[in-house]
């Protein structure tokens, strides 16, 4: 059986989209079989930012309709095999996911896929509560700076009360994933610093993305960082992030694109 | 000593106690942090503002009050159910005596003529109504007891009392436990924990934007970034402590300090907070 993770935050803009794309991207480049779902109806993102746009026939919505089977709204990604997305309708609303409906789709995906991960909208209303209705894990995405931490504290409380497993009276796993960290701006004092997030937040970190042009540059291109550039300081975050949430024990550090000494001794001589 | 408050004399003092202590309900401003400004208008009797004047106050407190009340709900017919409440009352008299009764007649199958036939009835029988459900509004003119919609059933009030009481054997007053609510978990943002029958302990953080109510104190150990109220039920003897405070509101026993007025080298350490008259004073601990 597959786990269900939902990628959550309260705010918008933190990088809850680019986050489940990079995510979901590193664990299939293991071989992992991965379903990336978008919860987002009416305001879809992860199809762009998969560069699946132009591949949208039928969607989320048609499916829980019972317009189209599973199978035929699933699409894959080109570049990575094991990777599905789950597109949302750009043109209805939340109130057209029903419970039962999403329900019956994680139901039927589980099985399928070693990973089915929930991009979850903006805010605390349906669309919200729906994508981590069903979830095992929450990846709660996080900017070091004050309202998304307090936003990101309200998901917590949520995650803890409206989820399935909350109300059978067992504990949903959550990560704490801080996005757009720039360590400069954080020793200035202009950014919370990790120790103060975490002190806020008490949730075990998944890993610390740092504020990188590159990201922007994979959305726009549409392609997960993670396949785009690999090599790229918020690519090699997240892959370390990926290997986390498989339980593996890699030891937390800020990837960096600048080089060090050796590294730049090393740049020239290879070059 | 003509125009100013002249609570600096002894004499003074202790009547300005006394009419404090008659005060204290409806004139405690927010958090009168005994200013000689604020003096004069807090200790004024309302016999002394001329009629007429309105007085400004900073707040007015209400507090909400909840009871069980005995809801009678007549069936029909309703002579025959009279009957019935006949034999009741000649097994156990004086069972309505002090008992809040509300007439539930939400079931709505009765006639406005019925209704004021009913009224009359129990009124004979001695029932005095607190309230009225149900009703058509337009039958509830003055002189009746309002209506109010939103009650919950409750359990049956003691049946033991509706059988016929045996000598001896009144129904126990519930024992009186000490209470007090235990939270393990930090208390996130958005979350509101009501405990009016004691003690609060949290172990763990109360966050920004959570909310803390408590009928006795507040006790965490953690930091407190959100509102704590402790004494809710007019316990002005309550008090909050914290590991670390960084608190958006304290209020004690309805009188309230907002983070701006928490004194800046109290913030972020270990603290207590308690009542101090009518001033809510924090103090840095250890």
């Amino acid at each position: 059986m597959g786990k269900v993770v939902v990628v959550t935050s309260g705010k918008g803009g933190v990088g809850k989209t680019t986050s489940t794309a990079a995510l979901g991207a590193a664990l299939a480049r293991t071989g992992q079989k991965v379903v990336v779902i978008d919860f987002d109806v009416g305001l879809r993102n992860l199809d762009l930012v998969m560069g699946a746009e132009r591949r949208v026939v039928f969607d989320f919505v048609n499916v829980i309709q019972g317009a189209a089977k599973l199978p035929q709204a699933l699409i894959r990604d080109k570049r990575v095999e094991t990777l599905y997305l789950l597109p949302a309708s750009q043109t209805r609303d939340k109130d057209a996911l029903t419970e039962q409906g999403v329900a019956r789709v994680i139901g039927e995906l589980r099985p399928k896929f070693d990973w089915v991960i929930c991009d979850s909208p903006a805010g605390i209303e349906r669309g919200a509560t729906l994508a981590m209705r069903h979830a095992d894990t929450a990846i709660v995405v996080t900017n070091p700076e004050v309202s998304s931490v307090r936003d990101s504290d309200r998901i917590i409380g949520l995650l803890d009360a409206k989820t399935e497993k909350a109300e059978k009276g067992e504990r949903i796993d959550k990560h704490l994933l801080l996005t757009r960290y720039d360590a400069n701006r954080a020793a200035r004092g202009e950014m919370l610093t990790i120790e103060d997030v975490l002190e806020i937040l008490s949730t075990p970190l998944l890993g610390i993305i740092p504020e990188s042009e590159e990201i922007l540059r994979a959305s726009n291109f549409g392609t997960p960082i993670t396949i785009s550039n690999p090599s790229s300081a918020p690519a090699r975050a997240y892959l370390d992030a990926a290997r986390r949430l498989k339980g593996e024990a890699v030891e937390m550090s800020i990837p960096s694109d600048k080089r060090g000494i050796l590294n730049k001794l090393f740049g020239r001589r290879a070059a | 000593m003509t125009s100013g408050p002249s609570h600096h004399s002894p004499a003074n003092q202790s009547s300005a106690a006394a009419e404090d202590a008659a005060l204290r309900k409806p004139l405690r401003g927010p958090d009168v942090l005994a200013l000689p400004g604020d003096e004069p208008f807090r200790k004024r009797m309302p016999s002394d503002v001329a009629p007429g004047t309105v007085q400004r106050r900073n707040s007015f407190r209400f507090r909400g009050r909840s009871l069980l009340a005995l809801a009678l709900t007549p069936e029909l017919p309703v002579g025959g159910w009279l009957s019935d409440l006949d034999r009741w009352l000649r097994s156990s008299p004086g069972f309505f005596d002090r008992r809040p009764v509300v007439l539930d007649i939400s079931w709505g199958k009765l006639s406005k003529y019925d209704f004021a036939g009913l009224l009359a009835e129990l009124e004979s029988r001695g029932i005095r109504l607190m309230a009225i459900e149900g009703a058509d509004p337009s039958w509830v003119g003055p002189g009746l007891p309002p209506l109010i919609e939103g009650g919950r059933t409750a359990e049956a009030i003691e049946s033991a009392d509706f059988t016929a009481p045996k000598k001896g054997r009144a129904a126990r007053p519930p024992k009186n436990e000490p209470a007090s609510l235990l939270l393990e978990n930090p208390v996130r943002s958005g979350q509101t924990v009501f405990f009016p029958d004691g003690d609060v302990t949290v172990i763990g953080s109360v966050a920004s934007g959570a909310e803390i109510v408590a009928g006795g104190s507040i006790h965490i150990y953690g930091a407190l970034r959100g509102r704590a109220m402790a004494g809710s039920a007019g316990n002005s003897r309550a008090r909050i402590f914290c590991s670390k405070i960084e608190a958006e509101l304290l209020a004690i026993d309805g009188l309230y300090k907002t983070a701006d007025d928490i004194e800046p080298d109290v913030r972020g350490r270990a603290a207590q907070v308690w009542l101090d008259g009518n001033a809510v004073r924090v103090v840095a601990l250890g």
